[in-house]
């Protein structure tokens, strides 16, 4: 989101980045100088200290100073409503200085690839949203801070787990087989998209209370300089970090907050599932039924509590800026035994050297999680779940829990059947130990004999393992006697499993980077660097055991050690001719250990132009414009992740211990060539990116709006292979096109400002159409297009395809026929191609999972000491597969033919379908509009003000998020990034209240 | 001053150090995967990629049941003898199945389309199998193995191997030629990443046919193979096989090499197991008399859902207890047609032991194909011993599916000499009636040479081999595949059964492969 910049003058803005020249004197010399507000006037009252010294003073009523320092030192300008400033003397004498003022300076120095720009500079499309307008509440993932906030950022949270991950998108996706996660830099280290094992996901680990702003690089001219992995875009975290010279600030933040499920799947009441039964089952179904009236649901759902601390200690010691927080998360799923509990420790630390030529930026982020993991399968069955049964049998066996029970089987459970949802969780012990280190130290080394240059070298590592035990004991019904042991002819039971896996990420970086200013507002900035990145993940191999220790399969290795590395050597060059026309171009060429010895290496140029229409001579005047920018970038980048490692040649593989072959007398492990494809190289990205800056009314009204076209050649596309051809009939080529269109509009609005009453409204709109546009070697219009992602019911049945002509992830459906009272009839489709049967060429290409449209808004009305605000997201245009009507709504799933009885969504009563068949599954009746509008977030903030013998500021927060869904979909939740909702874990409501104490 | 810019230089030069060698960290390596060389390097590593390509039969995948080769449907139904099965018993009076599994329902209505994912995926895993074969052949000629290093009785050993290789090879070969016509054709000649033409039917028959005379010297005698290898009675059989139908392969007719090579195969030293009911159980390794080629199975090491897995599950279900069955419980999928138990004397089992039904809360007319309890059940396959112990696993089969065995060789001799090959019509009779008697227990079913019909033997046929992959090509055999001439309930998607186009008597090939191969035309009618 783009931040209102101040109204600033064309004087004034030349300013912010020159200091007037004067010649100065050798030695001490008396230094003097006004330092301004964006308007041109003198603020009073600042302080002036001359970094490394005890020397400093304050500027006067007229907002002028005097001080005497030597010619290579640094002054450093600092006052409470104003943001800090850092200005070298450089010889001269005269230093004059622009402040910005803390609230509108936020959004004005944006974190870009490989350093920190002017936002008036950007050439390309960058959005950074600062942590004042982070989301708030209870957010225990980072990437949920910025939710709704961002044109063109699409952030779907994987559901209600603890730690759950979020599918994040950038302009939609850029591929189809390979990832279309964007690249995320966390204080200068590139993650890996893949997970922790043991850990919901990449920034799970990362205490949100310790960023300070998220930087999107949208468009390929500010993303290219990440060419490698920059296709799906580049999303920049950086850390809070300390200031210099300046007095410890503590800061506590709490937050307590309680969840709760708002909407259960509508099944079967306990009386209305009796009388279905009754009214559809042969006897010996109605003989199953029980007497009990169980809410499945509510068994397995509570209330959940979490609670999220951080203490943080900031400040600068001398020249060394610090910041050190710890935080501690304690939260509950509302899935019952959910549990986890995450210690994190945040240090930065920012010396200097060697008269601040050297300066080292070294960042630390740790975190211990230690997590209980609720067997998801309970949310499904619990759907499922006979009704009319209870909870507990009053029996021993099977801890105590109700079960289908079959005494003709070897474990007296009926074999198939699903087991009581209340002993999945209470019975299965999935804990995890969750360890992750994010460490990174820039160093920035001003030559000196060429201060325009300096030197980067940016070291840094992510590391994390995660040890973790399945425990489950013998006598629960899930895994009971599952294992018969030949050796002693006698059924075990139970779970005893471990899993481990580490990961040992490493980045180097160096660079270089010139950096001249002339007279005028002209200036030039260079960076050339190199960088080599290591990505080794070791996954450990445990036997599987019962939880008597019997062994039911070895591992056939003890680990396996996936490791990839990419290398790259880049440039980029930003021009800058009278702050009116910036020109930015940059090249990148990326080597991928992913790829054959001659397909590795791939090349990423970009460009941009701007033009500040601002400062030009017609615009300098003007009231009413205040800001207004076009710029114009062109930039290719590159994508390779997401795919296997080593596919470029055969390798053969030794197969499991379950995998041998009986030849004669011995069984013989087999080893089999994988599938590979030497061919494979580099899928490329093209974005071509027109936008406009505007700002009118002193940036009251401000924003941006930005078109783009993105074209990806050589898709990374899993496709056929022809048949005999290949030792996989299915492989990763690149083969393929694909576009994604649209527009970005961001407008903020500052509609009442006064000494009172602030109110700031926040909105954005995205438009983005999707459409693939080749995807066969030879274009084949009679090529219906990949199908993926199979359903749950009726194994095999896929409902997604991606079609040329058509936007990724179309549902490839039946038509269903319906009645003239607009019931459908079971199991009657259209016959689309009149050949006289329903067979999968009657399939066709029915909506879509992505949406056309996607709106933000954020409110905040400051009334003195309050704010109040609220957060609101809408999508329009996306689908969701019912997986749960499909799968449960059927009579079939609730007789079920293997003899026991199901409860099922009550879709069953209004389609009236018998589940019989194959291709009702399929069927475009389960596929539904998700359109919605939901406001995520709505807060009040009251500023207590000073407290405890005016040492401390308090502030007090009360917040809800999730606090209601407008949709027409009819399942529990709309949002499903999938576009297949089943067994959904619902998101729940959640009512924070917090307080914010600085002292 | 001067010491920095030293120092600026030292760190300059050997970060370029560093950078130059850093380039081949791009060259990484899998820890667990091994390239062809080390693999072939050692008789040991021959074998056991050799066991890859007898294993491709059995299992899905390397990596346990879950794990697939093919791609593009679910790993649980990939493997081979479940599709093999599902395309050539559940389009036929044999066999229906409840589920809802996609396309399953298309087999029995005879509808399915050139996307059928179940006859997609038997293509490519028959294709998968020979593609392995072709790499092992490969990479087993005389030249690369003297040039490994392997001498004596280890070079004879990959000899012989690469014998059997291009005999399952073959077979993949008969399965593409009886069930898809027209395939694609790739041997070890071409090289991975060679687009494979495509072969007419006629001609692979001719290819199949030379091939398994090519190979019949470097095979090994008649049971002196390791049990579950092919050898030269194995070859035998499926060239009777392939010669019973060269009317239907090639529009040419060689009954008398049907028979002979049928009365090879007999008088290789094979005999009956006494028991019928012995023949599909935990233990049927015993039966090394009958059988002449198995696919192995076995509940702790070679698991998969399919094979023998899935005919000892699916098949359970309703009142049927399924401990008796070795297993934790039933699927509740897999019944027959009335056909098929209205061609036995009586549904009990009582007077011909080879009727195993269950019909205990089972009704014979089938109302409902996806209701389990419409049709009777099938027994024959149980994952117990013959003395009525589990096998190894409650969740994966022992049992070992025999592809060929002594009665079809009985019934191939009979069925070609009454088509007018060269044989003797009383032995054929004697053949027949060895069989009865094992079923009969006494001689009270024997027949004369009288009764012995071409309708009597395509009955016998499914008496005597029904669920054991058979019937499609037989049915095709006789015409009564997709006429109107032999119906059975649901033939055609019409409760009284109805004949469709003859086309259907092969399958379409995939879609997929058309698409991704553009040397194949799609069988007619598709």
């Amino acid at each position: 989101m783009r931040r209102s910049i101040a109204g600033i003058s064309r004087q004034v803005s030349v300013l912010i980045f020159f200091i007037i020249v004067a010649l100065g004197a050798n030695a001490q010399s008396v230094i003097t100088g006004t330092v301004s507000d964006s308007t041109g006037k003198g603020i009073p009252g600042v302080s002036v200290t001359v970094i490394g010294t005890n020397k400093g003073t304050a500027t006067d009523l007229n907002g002028k100073y005097s001080i005497s320092a030597e010619p290579t030192a640094t002054l450093m300008f600092t006052s409470t409503s104003y943001t800090p400033v850092e200005r070298a003397v450089n010889n001269q004498s005269v230093v004059n200085v622009t402040m910005a003022s803390a609230a509108q300076q936020l959004g004005e120095v944006v974190v870009i690839g490989y350093g920190t720009s002017q936002k008036k500079d950007l050439t390309g499309s960058v959005a950074q949203v600062n942590a004042k307008d982070f989301q708030t509440g209870q957010i225990t993932n980072p990437e949920q801070l910025i939710a709704g906030k961002v044109a063109g950022v699409s952030i779907i949270s994987g559901g209600g787990a603890p730690g759950a991950g979020s599918t994040i998108r950038i302009r939609g996706g850029a591929s189809l087989s390979a990832s279309n996660d964007p690249l995320i830099v966390v204080d200068g280290v590139p993650l890996d998209n893949g997970g922790i094992a043991g850990a919901a996901n990449q920034l799970s680990m990362i205490d949100p209370n310790d960023i300070e702003s998220f930087s999107i690089l949208k468009d390929a001219s500010a993303t290219a300089i990440y060419g490698s992995r920059a296709s799906n875009g580049v999303i920049l975290i950086t850390t809070k970090k300390g200031r210099l010279n300046s007095k410890p600030v503590f800061n506590f933040n709490t937050t307590f907050s309680l969840s709760k499920i708002i909407k259960e799947v509508s099944v079967l009441k306990g009386d209305q599932y009796r009388q279905f039964v009754k009214d559809n089952g042969s006897s010996s179904y109605i003989n199953l039924l029980g007497d009990a009236n169980t809410d499945w649901q509510n068994e397995i759902y509570h209330t959940a509590i979490t609670s999220t601390n951080n203490l943080s200690i900031s400040g600068g010691l001398k020249k060394m800026p610090y910041r050190v927080s710890v935080g501690y998360l304690n939260q509950q799923g509302i899935l019952k035994t959910d549990k986890l509990d995450r210690y994190s420790l945040g240090v930065n630390l920012n010396p200097r050297f060697f008269d601040d030529h050297l300066k080292v930026n070294i960042n630390l982020n740790n975190s211990i999680e230690e997590v209980r993991f609720a067997n998801q399968g309970a949310i499904g069955t619990a759907v499922a779940f006979n009704p009319t049964a209870p909870v507990y049998s009053g029996k021993s066996a099977y801890n105590g829990y109700w079960e289908w029970t079959d005494p003709s089987t070897a474990n007296g459970l009926v074999s198939l059947a699903p087991r009581n949802p209340v002993g999945l969780l209470m019975d299965r012990h999935d804990v995890a130990e969750v360890r992750r280190s994010i460490g990174s130290s820039l160093f920035d080394y001003k030559v000196h004999f060429l201060p325009d240059l300096h030197a980067f070298v940016n070291l840094a590592y992510d590391e994390s393992s995660s040890d973790g035990t399945i425990t489950i004991d013998s006598s629960a019904a899930q895994d009971y006697k599952r294992y018969l042991n030949s050796s002693d002819n006698t059924l075990h039971g139970g779970r005893y499993d471990k899993y481990k896996q580490k990961r040992d990420d490493k980045t180097l970086e160096a660079y270089l980077d010139y950096t001249k200013d002339f007279v005028g507002g002209s200036r030039i900035d260079v960076v050339a660097g190199y960088g080599y990145y290591d990505y080794l993940t070791t996954n450990y191999y445990y036997p599987d055991l019962t939880t008597d220790g019997t062994t039911v399969t070895t591992p056939t290795f003890d680990y396996d050690k996936p490791e990839y590395t990419l290398i790259s050597y880049y440039g980029r060059a930003n021009l800058s001719y009278k702050d009116r026309y910036l020109l930015t171009g940059s090249i990148r060429t990326d080597g991928s250990s992913r790829f054959a010895a001659n397909q590795r290496w791939g090349v990423f140029p970009a460009g941009a132009f701007a033009w500040n229409m601002k400062n030009e001579n017609f615009l300098q005047g003007s009231k009413t414009v205040s800001t207004l920018k076009i710029r114009l970038g062109y930039g290719l980048t590159g994508q390779q992740s997401g795919i296997g490692l080593y596919d470029y040649f055969p390798f053969y593989y030794y197969s499991d211990n379950t995998s041998e072959y009986q030849l004669g007398d011995s069984l013989y492990h087999m080893y089999a060539p994988s599938g590979f494809y030497p061919q494979r190289t580099w899928e490329k990205t093209a974005t071509y990116n027109a936008g406009v800056d505007y700002g009118f009314l002193d940036n009251r009204i401000n924003g941006s709006v930005d078109v783009y076209y993105k074209k990806t050649s050589d898709l990374l596309n899993n496709i056929a292979q022809p048949a005999g051809s290949n030792f996989s009939n299915q492989i990763v080529a690149n083969v393929g096109n694909m576009e994604n269109k649209g527009v970005e509009v961001s407008l903020n609005l500052q509609p009442v400002k006064n000494n009172k009453v602030v109110w700031d409204l926040n909105l954005n709109a995205t438009y983005n159409e999707n459409k693939i546009t080749n995807l066969t070697a030879v274009p084949n219009p009679n090529f219906p297009g990949n199908t993926y992602y199979g359903i749950s019911g009726g194994t095999g049945n896929t409902i997604l395809i991606n079609t040329v002509g058509l936007p990724v992830g179309s549902f490839y459906v039946y038509k269903q026929v319906y009645d003239e009272n607009g019931k459908p009839i079971d199991g009657l489709f259209a016959d689309l191609n009149r050949d006289g049967v329903i067979n999968q060429k009657d399939l066709y290409q029915y909506k879509n999972i992505n949406p056309d449209y996607l709106f933000g808004a954020s409110t905040n009305v400051k009334i003195d000491k309050f704010n109040v605000g609220f957060v609101m997201r809408a999508s329009v245009g996306n689908y969701v597969y019912n997986n749960t009507f499909s799968s449960s709504g059927t009579v079939r799933n609730i007789l079920n033919p293997i003899g026991y009885i199901n409860n099922g969504s009550t879709n069953v009563l209004e389609s009236g379908f018998s589940g019989s068949g194959d291709k009702f599954f399929l069927s475009d009746y389960y596929v539904q509009n998700a359109s919605f509008l939901r406001m995520d977030n709505a807060y009040i903030n009251y500023l207590v003000g000073k407290v405890l013998h005016n040492s401390a500021t308090l502030s007090l927060n009360a917040n809800v998020q999730n606090v209601f869904v407008i949709t027409k979909y009819k399942g529990l939740d709309p949002e499903i990034a999938s576009g297949v909702d089943n067994n959904f874990y619902p998101r729940p409501r959640i009512y924070s209240v917090g307080l914010n104490l600085r002292f | 001053m001067k010491n920095r810019i030293s120092f600026l230089l030292l760190i300059a030069l050997l970060s370029s150090l560093v950078f130059v060698s850093c380039n081949k960290d791009l060259n990484r390596l899998p820890t667990n995967g091994s390239t062809a060389e080390s693999v072939y390097s050692t008789p040991e590593g021959y074998k056991l990629a050799f066991a890859k390509v007898y294993g491709s039969f059995a299992l899905t995948g390397n990596n346990g049941p879950g794990s697939g080769d093919i791609q593009g449907i679910d790993p649980g139904t990939s493997d081979f003898f479940r599709l093999f099965w599902y395309a050539q018993e559940l389009p036929t009076d044999e066999a229906v199945i409840s589920w809802g599994d996609a396309g399953i329902q298309d087999f029995h209505f005879m509808n399915w389309s050139s996307s059928n994912p179940f006859t997609q995926g038997l293509y490519y895993r028959s294709m998968y199998q020979i593609t392995l074969a072709n790499d092992f052949i490969r990479q087993s000629s005389d030249d690369k193995v003297a040039a490994r290093g392997i001498t004596g009785s280890d070079a004879d050993n990959i000899k012989t191997y690469r014998a059997e290789a291009r005999f399952l090879r073959a077979y993949q070969y008969w399965v593409l030629m009886d069930l898809f016509g027209n395939p694609p054709f790739v041997t070890d000649q071409s090289q991975i990443g060679d687009i494979p033409k495509q072969i007419k039917r006629k001609d692979l028959f001719n290819y199949v046919v030379s091939e398994l005379k090519a190979i019949e010297p470097d095979l090994k005698a008649p049971k002196t193979n390791e049990y579950g290898r092919a050898d030269q009675a194995a070859d035998w059989a499926l060239l009777s096989r392939v010669y019973l139908n060269a009317k239907v392969y090639a529009d040419t007719t060689a009954y008398d090499a049907a028979a002979s090579y049928a009365k090879k195969v007999i008088d290789a030293g094979y005999s009956l197991t006494s028991n019928y009911n012995w023949l599909f159980l935990a233990d049927n390794n015993l039966n090394i008399n009958e059988f002449i080629l198995t696919i192995n199975y076995d509940g702790l090491h070679t698991q998969g859902y399919g094979g023998t897995t899935f005919l000892t599950h699916a098949p359970v279900g309703g009142n049927m207890t399924p401990s008796k069955f070795g297993i934790n419980g039933g699927w509740a999928g897999a019944r027959t047609t009335k056909n098929l138990p209205n061609l036995f004397p009586d549904y009990t089992g009582n007077t011909d032991s080879r009727a195993d039904f269950f019909t205990d809360g089972q009704s014979l007319e089938i109302n409902d194909i996806t209701s389990f309890t419409d049709g009777f059940g099938v027994t024959k396959f149980r994952n117990v011993k013959r003395d009525g112990s589990n096998g190894s696993s409650l969740d994966f089969s022992d049992v070992d599916m025999p592809i060929f065995r002594l009665p079809e060789m009985y019934l191939n001799y009979a069925e070609a000499v009454l088509r007018g090959g060269n044989g003797d019509k009383n032995l054929a009779v004697q053949y027949i009636n060895n069989m009865r008697e094992r079923a009969y227990g006494n001689t009270s079913g024997d027949i004369t040479a009288s009764d012995l019909t071409l309708d009597f033997i395509l009955d016998e046929r499914a008496r005597e081999l029904y669920w054991e992959g058979f019937r499609r090509t037989d049915l095709v055999r006789y015409g009564e595949f997709t006429s109107s001439s032999y119906l059975w309930p649901w033939k055609g998607g019409v409760k009284s059964g109805t004949g469709v186009q003859s086309y259907r008597d092969i399958y379409p090939l995939p879609l997929t492969d058309i698409q991704a191969n553009p040397n194949l035309v799609q069988n007619p009618g598709y």
